[in-house]
């Protein structure tokens, strides 16, 4: 399947990628009313960890075999058939964090606002390119079959 | 008689991940399933939210409602497995459907226990671990009016139970045999957080006592109120018995099936006969923590059971690395975390007890606390109160036993990530997927 592909040494941890990734799951797909006029207010699926000069944008890897997958209580995570993508069906979780105990990278955030719910990376599904990778200024994310 | 190349026995979280793992190897071999539940495939830990009114009964499903037809499941519901013949490869259900197979799972779960006392077939005394407990519980609640409830056991189950009651305006008083609730996963400080906040609305816990006796109230075969040990009584009309859950393998014992306190089983969740396998809350597994075969009764350790046996059965080589005791759960709002050997008093070896080290982050005014026990610098054990985000990287640093000597220091820190880790750990992370970081 095509993955996310981290390139530590050339991020710059401008965090570009965070706030596409905002947008892009967000109600208004506009930047200012994403940040600012949306109810639950939309997380980013990306994280970009910073410690000095070291940072790195991080996102679900959609292991092959998944913890989140089986720690999943109700089955609203499931794999996507065609993309192999882990996809969280927002609608089905009930936000009891199983999948967040078991996540060996940390990268599924808690939707608290509203109805409580996993959140993590989709791969932008409907994209041909997740928009951090569309995004970043200097290819610290590809997108590469692996 | 119906002849199968693959039997499953239960239709829970165990045998619904055999089902998909058969089917990633075995597109086409004939599939069987039987349970004595007359339902599709549901979650049994949102049977609490479902009695909480938080979800609806269809939300419930554990898979699609095409599952069966989309794996090729031929599901006999409502029908319970009798007997079990090992050496003619067959069973037998109630309704006398006789099934003969290449392959079985049992993956028969466990049942709820119920201790002896005067009054417990009053009508109000529920157990809570099927959905028709849950229906029944909420039949009752809705024909009789409960203001006041009984629940026996302040472990995860009767806790879930309570927050339910509490959401329908129900007053509920815990009894907890134990000196506090949540023993068996959490330490004396976790429990008192969770403790105080379940008083905070509304619970009382009355911990270091037991209910002896429960008798009927004016309603003729109803409950009234319980007696504890001490004498004491407290009005309810209604009691839920939660005092834990117990390997099912009646079907097991009498096939001669070597058992422990559950099935036993090897490495690649073999019974002691030849294809005949098990896997979920009845077998019991080796645990990596407690160092010995022991019963983990949890969700995430069913599935990855119920996913490596359906592998096994279909042909594959798949080793079962052993279980990992962990658990998520929300009480009163607060969200927590528990994995491993969360307290060293849980220990029976005193040598092992005294080498733990324990760090740790306690900031009572917030109800904030992080714990890690270390063993010979590796994590085994940890509990998160209020501050859970990014758990799963404790969790991973326990299963795959890294020595956390040189960043231990970072362990505990609100921003404690990736980049913590050691460069070749973090590496290892990602590469295991084909991915350099
Ligand atoms: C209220 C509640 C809350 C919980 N919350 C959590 C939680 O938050 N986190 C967590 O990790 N775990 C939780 N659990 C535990 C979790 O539900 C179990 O670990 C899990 O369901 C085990 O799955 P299983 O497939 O092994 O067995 P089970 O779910 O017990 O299913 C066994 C199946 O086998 C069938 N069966 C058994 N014998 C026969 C027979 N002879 N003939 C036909 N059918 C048979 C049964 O009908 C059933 O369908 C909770 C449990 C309860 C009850
Ligand atoms: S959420 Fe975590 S465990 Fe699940 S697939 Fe993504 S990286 Fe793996
Ligand atoms: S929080 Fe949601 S996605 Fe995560 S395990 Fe629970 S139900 Fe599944």
């Amino acid at each position: 399947m095509k993955r996310i592909v981290i390139h530590e040494e050339y991020c710059m941890g401008c965090r570009l990628c965070e706030i596409h990734c905002l947008v892009q799951h967000s109600k208004s797909k506009q930047i200012i009313k994403a940040y600012k006029g949306e109810f639950p207010k939309p997380l980013p699926r990306v994280l970009v960890e910073e410690q000095g000069y070291l940072s790195f944008a991080l996102q679900c890897r959609h292991c092959e075999d998944a913890p989140c997958l089986e720690a999943c209580m109700t089955g609203s995570l499931h794999r996507d058939a065609e993309t192999g993508a882990v996809i969280c069906h927002e609608d089905k979780c009930v936000g009891c964090w199983m999948c967040i105990m078991v996540c060996p990278l940390g990268v599924i955030a808690r939707r608290r606002e509203g109805k409580k719910a996993a959140s993590k990376c989709d791969l932008c599904a409907g994209e041909k390119i997740p928009v951090c990778v569309q995004h970043c200024p200097n290819e610290a994310i590809t997108f590469e079959e692996r | 008689m119906v002849k199968t190349k693959y039997l499953i026995i239960g239709n829970s979280i165990a045998a619904v991940n055999a089902v998909e793992a058969i089917r990633e190897i075995d597109r086409h071999g004939s599939l069987c399933l039987v349970s004595d539940e007359p339902y599709h495939t549901y979650s049994r830990p949102l049977i609490s939210y479902y009695l909480g009114n938080k979800v609806e009964e269809e939300a419930l499903l554990y898979r699609p409602d095409y599952f069966y037809d989309l794996n090729k499941v031929q599901a006999f519901l409502g029908d319970k497995v009798v007997s079990l013949n090992c050496r003619e490869k067959q069973v037998v259900l109630e309704d006398k459907t006789y099934i003969q197979f290449e392959k079985l799972l049992l993956a028969t779960g466990g049942s709820a226990i119920m201790p002896q006392m005067p009054g417990q077939n009053l009508a109000g005394v529920f157990t809570f671990t099927t959905l028709d407990d849950a229906q029944r519980v909420k039949k009752f609640i809705a024909t009789h009016q409960v203001k006041k409830a009984v629940v026996i056991g302040g472990g995860l189950i009767g806790l879930k139970v309570t927050e339910a009651l509490v959401a329908l305006n129900i007053q509920v008083t815990i009894i907890e045999l134990a000196d506090r609730i949540l023993s068996a996963t959490f330490d004396r400080t976790a429990s008192r957080i969770i403790e105080r906040a379940l008083k905070g609305i509304g619970c009382a816990c009355l911990t270091n006592t037991t209910v002896k006796e429960i008798r009927q109230g004016e309603e003729d075969g109803r409950v009234g109120s319980v007696v504890l040990k001490d004498e004491s009584q407290i009005e309810c009309q209604m009691v839920i018995v939660a005092v834990g859950v117990r390997p099912r393998v009646d079907l097991a014992r009498e096939a001669g099936i070597s058992l422990g306190r559950g099935i036993l089983v090897d490495e690649y969740l073999k019974t002691s006969v030849e294809d005949i396998y098990a896997a979920g809350d009845a077998v019991e597994a080796y645990d990596l923590i407690a160092k010995m075969p022991r019963p983990v009764a949890i969700l995430p350790t069913a599935a990855k059971q119920g996913r490596i046996a359906g592998y096994n059965m279909a042909g594959g080589r798949k080793v079962y690395e052993g279980s990992i005791p962990m658990n998520s759960v929300e009480l009163a709002g607060i969200p927590t975390i528990s994995v491993g050997l969360t307290d060293p008093a849980m220990l029976a070896d005193v040598d092992r007890r005294n080498s733990l080290e324990i760090i740790q982050d306690y900031r009572e005014r917030e109800s904030i606390y992080k714990k890690i026990v270390l063993e010979d610098n590796r994590i085994v054990g940890v509990i998160l109160v209020n501050k859970i985000d990014r758990a799963g990287i404790y969790t991973g640093l326990i299963k795959d036993r890294v020595d956390v000597a040189y960043f231990r220091e970072y362990l505990l820190k609100d921003d404690f990530g990736l980049l913590s880790l050691p460069r070749e750990y973090r590496k290892h992370m990602v590469i295991g997927q084909g991915i350099e970081i």
